[in-house]
């Protein structure tokens, strides 16, 4: 046991990025992600979020769970794993991917990044060892490490991302199409850039070595200062994602090795994740379970919200029914969008209720005082939020 | 219909559940190839020469073969005799006060004791006889069941029910109980308890005092028929049925791969590739290979859902029996016993099996070895020439790993002491032993292609049994990948010479 600190092995770890992070953590509004200490918020969360939408900010994802998945079997490993065909992707792309476990219902959602022929990065929120290991299983050539706390990584969203990358000698990252990676030299290493995000937003994700960490954040934010940049943290991504329909483990989907009654896990199709499902490959881990429910249709479908009003409809219970005596379903998230100037929600419906009335009974606060409503909800077919500059290659310059 | 090339089965493996599979399949009018991947049929059934002149199957006796599969293939045709009568067996006491049970009949004990076993032995037979329907029927799937599966469970349920209020409360209280205490409860003499114990611990990891399914596996034992001739009497007449039903049997035909296609509708077995390249097409697949083999070396895990894989590879597959094979160039003298036809067990009591286990199971052979011994030749006068013999040994807790490897050194230090162990009882054999052959579990697993070298191919246990073998999701000989089934020791009701697991699959395909 260390002596200078009996709980050491307790204490929350710190980012590479920490020692410039803290200081600006004005409100010390400090949360936890993977055993690191991370923040909830820096100052203030919608401040925050709306420097994402308007300027640029940073986003520390170094406690984001990494693995390198290498050998001559591994895009056959993850081909198996994942339900998206992992043959199609290119080198030096990513793409997004669920797992599901043989019932077909969602291990975790994550990225996978085509290093090379025989090389990819997963990363995804929480631990994923043991299923990886099981994965990995009698496969003769692949090996799956863990290199979480090897590679410290900044998530850079806004419009005036581009620009500052650029400004900082990134050459041609102009021209990195969505889900395109690049590869510059950066002080004495390596600095891998993806064109990836949480926001729905033109962003980057910065890919380095944890030693060159405060070297890159002291560039960027050398440059950045022109361009409005602004840590953000746990409270605005989650804000952000929301209106780009993204979901959140713990809120829209649980993973199926967590839980314990039945059904309290997900399956792609009720998380509105179909796409991600190929049928086109013969097999993938949870194929034939999940082309049942095709077959089938799923029981509860992960719905976009238009919400009458402007109360955020948080822990909403829904109904068919304007008296509100027929459920069916509840909402997973909700806000005031005000980049789409909605009040939105994502919420669990039952299929064979989508088509009729939707009803959200929504509690909300006034001074203490505790009112109800029962407010009118339409269903959205578009994201909330996709702005043509988060696609647009190049992107614009500031 | 059918292609040339294109058959309705292949059978992997032409062990004897191979052969009953292809029999039943060939019967029902299917065209049916069997492939075996060494140049003869029988599996760990097959004898093979071991010494110029001198063959032994490792299997080596055939005592509840499954009367009715016997009956329905016609086995009485291709020379076979069966319900011969019960194989006698012998409790080697090293002070020569041996124990003789031939059926009913026992010798060698006190009269109470004698009753005890009478009482005994009478209840374990209705114990037994209320389960011998399921070890011939596929045991359903936990999960929503149709109308047949819901019959089977009805059918088991009466069953246990008119063993009687009294019967049935005893049954729930030993079936699970360490052979060592239904032992004691009953007995007094150390030689009859380890002579009574023997069939419900060979084979499987499990010493007197482990609790599981012991005395399930005793009772699994105590039904079905006996027959003239030997393991190799058997396996020529399983064969001689199959063929005459149309089946065609390749030896020196190892199968290397499965064949499986992918469509939208997902993955499905269509046929299997040899070694040399040679393709077959089927409709059906059925693996007599141990389900690890087949899962995992034939199908591929890419080719299999994870947490199944993972199911199928934490199997305990590893075999803790050893086999010595002797060359006799006489007939051997056991004192004390006349008529050496029959099962001879070296055990004298329960706690050398037990310390034996505890070796085993750290990795050591015990330097007390216990036993089960045949003289497969006195029924088969084919194995040995005239007026020499086979001794066959079954040498319970040997470890397939065993510390430090097994090389010629250690090989032959077991045998050494083996043949001691038997010289005790039958003095002067060791001048008489012309040839030798010890089989450890690694080299079963060598020899047979048998995952662990494992007499069942992988454990039979509680957690491995039933609805639960090998694993749920493959345990209604159907598989997770449609068109693969498997049809061997690793299914229900499990390993040992009755044939039921290739006649259930049979059942299953023609369904
Ligand atoms: C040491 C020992 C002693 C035993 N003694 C007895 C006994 O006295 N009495 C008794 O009733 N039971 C005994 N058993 C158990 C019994 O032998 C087995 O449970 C039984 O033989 C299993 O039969 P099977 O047909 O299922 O499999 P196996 O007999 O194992 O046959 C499987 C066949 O498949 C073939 N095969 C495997 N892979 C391939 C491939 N890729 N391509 C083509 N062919 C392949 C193998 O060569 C083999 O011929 C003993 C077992 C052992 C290990």
């Amino acid at each position: 046991m260390n002596k200078a600190d009996p709980y050491a092995g307790e204490r929350l770890l710190e980012s590479p990025f920490h020692p410039r992070q803290a200081p600006l953590n004005l409100r010390e509004a400090w949360s936890a992600w993977n055993g690191y200490r991370f923040a909830e918020c820096y100052y203030d969360a919608e401040y925050e979020y709306f420097c994402v939408r308007n300027a640029c900010a940073t986003y520390d994802i170094s406690p984001m769970q990494k693995y390198i998945i290498s050998g001559g079997d591994s895009e056959a490993m993850l081909n198996r794993m994942v339900t998206r065909d992992v043959t199609k992707l290119k080198e030096n792309r990513v793409t997004y991917v669920v797992w599901c476990n043989d019932q077909g219902r969602m291990v975790d959602d994550g990225t996978i990044f085509k290093l090379a022929s025989d090389r990819f990065m997963l990363t995804c929120g929480s631990s994923c060892v043991a299923w990886l290991k099981m994965s990995a299983f009698g496969f003769a050539d692949v090996s799956c490490e863990d290199v979480s706390d090897k590679i410290a990584a900044l998530s850079f969203q806004g419009p005036t991302t581009c620009a500052v990358l650029k400004r900082m000698g990134l050459d041609g990252i102009e021209t990195a199409k969505p889900y395109d990676i690049r590869h510059f030299p950066f002080g004495r290493g390596p600095l891998m850039v993806s064109r990836t995000g949480f926001t729905g937003d033109l962003g980057y994700e910065l890919w380095i070595d944890p030693a060159l960490a405060l070297e890159l954040w002291d560039r960027l934010y050398a440059i950045g200062a022109d361009y409005g940049i602004q840590p953000y943290g746990e409270a605005a991504t989650n804000m952000a994602r929301l209106e780009a329909g993204f979901i959140m483990p713990g809120m829209e989907f649980n993973e199926a090795l967590k839980t314990v009654h039945l059904e309290h896990d997900h399956t792609p199709f009720e998380l509105n994740l179909g796409w991600l499902v190929d049928f086109n490959k013969p097999h993938f881990n949870g194929r034939s379970a999940l082309l049942a429910e095709k077959q089938r249709g799923p029981k509860y479908v992960l719905t976009r919200l238009d919400i009458e009003g402007n109360k955020p409809a948080e822990h909403s219970w829904l109904y068919g029914n304007k008296r509100c005596t027929k459920e069916i379903g509840y909402v997973t998230s909700a806000m005031w969008s005000p980049a789409a100037k909605a009040n939105i929600a994502l919420a669990m419906i039952r299929s064979e209720h989508l088509k009729g009335e939707i009803w959200a009974f929504i509690d909300y606060a006034k001074e203490l005082r505790q009112y109800s409503k029962i407010a009118r909800c339409t269903v959205k077919d578009k994201p909330f939020w996709a702005p043509g500059r988060a696609r647009a290659t190049p992107p614009a310059d500031f | 219909m059918t292609q040339l090339g294109h058959y309705d089965s292949i059978i992997i493996g032409a062990g004897h559940n191979g052969l009953v599979c292809a029999a039943y399949l060939a019967r029902a009018g299917q065209r049916v190839l069997l492939l075996e991947a060494s140049d003869s049929v029988g599996g760990l059934a097959s004898s093979r020469e071991f010494h110029p002149g001198f063959k032994a199957p490792v299997a080596h006796s055939v005592n509840h073969f499954s009367k009715s599969i016997a009956v329905e293939l016609g086995l009485k045709a291709h020379g076979l005799v069966i319900d011969v009568g019960s194989v006698p067996c012998v409790g080697l006491s090293p002070e020569g006060k041996h124990v003789f049970l031939n059926g009913a009949e026992l010798r060698g004990v006190s009269d109470d004791e004698r009753e005890a076993y009478a009482r005994y032995s009478r209840q374990l037979q209705r114990f037994a006889r209320a389960l011998e329907p399921f070890w011939l029927k596929t045991i359903p799937r936990i999960g929503p069941n149709k109308l047949g599966d819901m019959l089977t469970f009805g059918h088991m349920g009466l069953n246990l029910r008119r063993l009687g209020k009294a019967d049935l409360r005893e049954f729930l209280r030993v079936f699970s109980l360490p052979m060592r205490d239904l032992m004691d409860e009953n007995f007094d003499s150390d030689i009859l308890k380890s002579l009574l114990s023997w069939d419900g611990l060979i084979g499987s990891k499990m010493a007197p005092r482990s609790p599981n399914n012991a005395v399930l596996t005793l009772l699994y034992r105590m039904v079905g028929t006996t027959m003239s001739g030997g393991v190799g009497a058997l396996v020529s007449a399983l064969e001689a049925a199959a063929t005459a039903a149309g089946a065609e049997i390749r030896t020196d035909a190892r199968v290397q791969r499965i064949r499986v296609s992918g469509s939208a509708s997902g993955l499905r077995a269509t046929g299997v590739e040899l070694g040399n390249g040679e393709v077959f097409e089927a409709d059906w697949v059925v693996s007599s290979a141990d389900p690890q083999t087949t899962f995992l070396s034939l199908i591929g895990v890419e080719n299999l859902e994870i947490d199944f894989t993972n199911r199928i590879k934490r199997l305990r597959c590893k075999g803790y029996v050893a086999k010595l094979h002797l060359a006799l160039n006489s007939s051997p003298t056991f004192g004390g016993i006349e008529d050496s036809g029959g099962r001879m067990i070296i055990a004298p009591d329960l706690d050398s099996i037990e310390f034996a286990f505890d070796d085993a199971k750290y990795g050591r052979w015990s330097e007390h070895p216990v036993m089960e011994i045949t003289l497969p030749s006195v029924h088969d006068a084919s194995l040995a020439p005239p007026d020499q013999h086979v001794l066959s040994a079954h040498v319970m807790f040997v470890p397939y790993d065993l510390q430090g490897g097994w090389n010629e050194a250690t090989r032959d230090a077991l045998s050494e002491r083996i043949i001691d162990t038997i010289e005790r009882y039958a003095p002067g054999i060791r001048q008489t032993v012309v040839g030798r052959e010890l089989l450890t579990p690694a080299d079963l697993e060598h020899a047979f292609g048998v995952t662990g070298g494992h007499w069942h191919h992988t454990e039979m246990a509680l957690d491995q049994m039933l609805m639960m073998r090998p694993t749920y999701e493959a345990a209604q000989y159907a598989t997770p990948i449609p068109g693969l089934y498997l049809c061997g020791a690793g299914c229900h009701p499990g390993g040992d010479l009755t044939g039921a697991p290739g006649h259930n699959a049979a059942h299953e395909i023609l369904k």
